[in-house]
């Protein structure tokens, strides 16, 4: 809903205090992610000086390189690369197969019902929403018995069962306006169950894969709980490898060399979110508002 | 004779495509029902166990949960979460609600400004974490950047003050969470129906009446939605403590989700941790479970 006032000399005033109150908050959203980068390319004497607001003076990249490659965590001094690419072999396959899953629950659950679907669908549901507490002790064990203890394979794992609940969500939701119509014209036609499923709804998925690539992307490469219980040393994902850059070094503390690290952890889900950020809004209202 | 096989040929068809759509569901309910539901019922039965740092199956009654109760840290956790909760959903619902309403008075650049005010739902909380711990940094950060600029007497020392820590916290996960709220009350303003409105501003209603009166009442389930999911999230909220105050400074900034990991992983209380969780699990489906009941037995077939 918009109010349409005939814009008149009058009415500018109201017009410009509204921009002005949009672009101060647009100054304080953006702040932290200012400090952040300016900081990262400071040098640590600048730093100290004070000021962190004030652009740097001279601009070094040393902090970026210090972490990416040689910023100690823990024992190893290597930087937050591998810890970078441990979170990319975790977090593809744990994307694509978690939505596999989801898209095939989400047309089961709409165009091949049964009795108790509904039910079933609560079931999947739930599981999005427990507190991961509640699974930490039992999943370290299982993790154990399986011989994934501190791999990614394991994570892998973990984020697949812990992401069906959402694709599912998603998927269904997506399904559920998909006509029925359609359907029952293919099955008239001879159309089996796979059939129906490449042929004329995958066909039709785009956005919502695009919601769900998005959405599981971002929850499984900023997760943290499963990193830091089931994972330590150099098996770590990037925010585990982060916090103990960040909270545990020793000495004098290197803010640019943090600031830098904490950047390379942030860049792929921004990037995500700037490309497809206006399906990441669509998909996190569709998933939420409407259940 | 031909006319019969091909008969049975299609019942077994028809049967197998019967079975089809459950066999292509059956392996995601199993790991639902194991990893979720078995979970649950083992943790449970570990909170009344004697587990301490292995799995122990004697069965101990509710020795596990009173000590979890008798715990001053744990009582300090509650307090934490119920105040970080509490400042948390009204906060990002408030300047949720207020950013969208200005939003929605056809602005210019109203993309743009979208995409900025929701960035940092994109972000890490151990980014978000990392970030605000260096700009509130007393030392360095604002503070000193505030004497810098001249206002030498500006003291900002929460970060590092055990009664203040928890509102450093809750200021880092507003400014994550608002710009999601605001989306959702975006999306809900836009479905609004226009025709009490025009009638209202045919009357001359004036426009903050037509907010407080017709528009706002209208977006009760946005509100519902918000509150649920902010709840949700806050009751869960983890990293972003470890990464700004590691629960410090002492125990100040100790939420369950802190207390049962230091329990389960460094105390080795494995029985405490237990119960804890299951507290957690029980607030949370107290909020979610008729939720998503109203949700799912909604009108929506």
């Amino acid at each position: 809903m918009s109010t349409t006032a005939p814009i008149s000399r009058a009415s500018m005033w109201p017009r410009i205090v509204l921009y002005a109150v949009l672009i101060v908050f647009a100054a304080l959203f953006l702040m932290p992610l200012y400090v952040m980068l300016t900081t990262s390319f400071k040098t640590l004497a600048e730093i100290q000086q004070g000021n962190m607001l004030a652009l740097p003076e001279q601009w070094t990249l040393t902090p970026w390189l210090e972490a990416w490659g040689s910023a100690c965590i823990g024992l190893d001094c290597d930087g937050i690369s591998g810890y970078f690419f441990n979170s990319i072999k975790i977090v593809i396959p744990a994307v694509v197969i978690s939505a596999l899953f989801g898209a095939f629950n989400g047309y089961v659950l709409t165009k091949w019902r049964f009795r108790g679907h509904k039910i079933v669908f609560g079931l999947i549901l739930f599981g999005c929403f427990i507190p991961f507490q509640i699974i930490l002790l039992p999943m370290a064990r299982v993790l154990g018995v399986l011989h994934i203890a501190n791999t990614t394979t394991g994570l892998v794992l973990v984020h697949i069962v812990y992401g069906i609940g959402f694709t599912t969500l998603f998927f269904r939701n997506y399904y559920e306006t998909f006509p029925n119509e359609l359907i029952r014209a293919a099955m008239l036609d001879g159309a089996g169950f796979f059939t129906i499923f490449f042929r004329i709804l995958l066909p039709a998925s785009g956005p919502i894969i695009v919601v769900t690539v998005i959405w599981q992307f971002t929850n499984v490469w900023n997760d943290f709980l499963f990193g830091v219980s089931f994972t330590s040393g150099e098996n770590a994902p990037v925010t585990v490898a982060l916090n103990n850059l960040v909270n545990s070094s020793t000495g004098v503390k290197a803010y640019n060399v943090n600031m830098a690290a904490a950047m390379f952890a942030a860049v792929p889900t921004l990037v995500v979110y700037v490309l497809a950020g206006k399906y990441f809004v669509r998909g996190l209202m569709s998933g939420s508002v409407k259940g | 004779m031909s006319h019969s096989s091909s008969k049975r040929e299609m019942s077994a068809r028809a049967r197998w495509q019967a079975w089809l759509p459950k066999l292509v569901l059956a392996p995601s309910l199993a790991l639902v029902l194991f990893f979720v539901y078995g979970f649950i019922l083992w943790t449970s039965y570990i909170s009344f166990s004697a587990s301490d740092m292995l799995p122990n199956y004697t069965w101990v009654g509710t020795h596990q949960w009173s000590r979890l109760w008798g715990s001053w840290t744990w009582g300090i956790a509650l307090h934490n979460i119920w105040v970080f909760s509490l400042l948390y959903i009204v906060s990002c619902t408030l300047l949720g609600l207020l950013l969208a309403i200005l939003l929605d008075q056809r602005i210019r650049a109203e993309g743009l400004l979208r995409t900025i005010y929701l960035y940092p739902m994109a972000l890490s909380f151990i980014v978000t974490g990392t970030a605000w711990q260096w700009f509130l940094n007393p030392g360095l950060g604002l503070e000193k950047t505030m004497h810098e600029l001249g206002w030498t007497s500006f003291s900002f020392d929460w970060l590092i003050n055990a009664d203040m820590a928890i509102y450093t916290v809750v200021i880092a996960a507003v400014w994550q969470a608002t710009g999601f709220v605001m989306a959702m009350f975006l999306a809900g303003l836009r479905g609004i129906d226009g025709e009490m409105i025009k009638a209202a501003q045919i009357d001359g209603a004036p426009v903050w009446k037509i907010y407080l009166r017709i528009i706002i009442p209208q977006l009760r389930p946005v509100f519902l939605s918000a509150v649920v999911v902010l709840a949700h999230l806050a009751i869960k909220s983890f990293d972003l403590i470890v990464a700004m105050t590691g629960g410090g400074p002492g125990n100040a900034t100790t939420v369950p989700a802190t207390f049962m990991y230091s329990y389960a992983f460094s105390r080795n209380e494995m029985g405490i941790a237990a119960a804890s969780a299951v507290f957690m699990l029980a607030v949370i489906a107290a909020l979610i479970v008729p939720y998503l009941y109203s949700e799912l037995r909604g009108p929506r077939s």
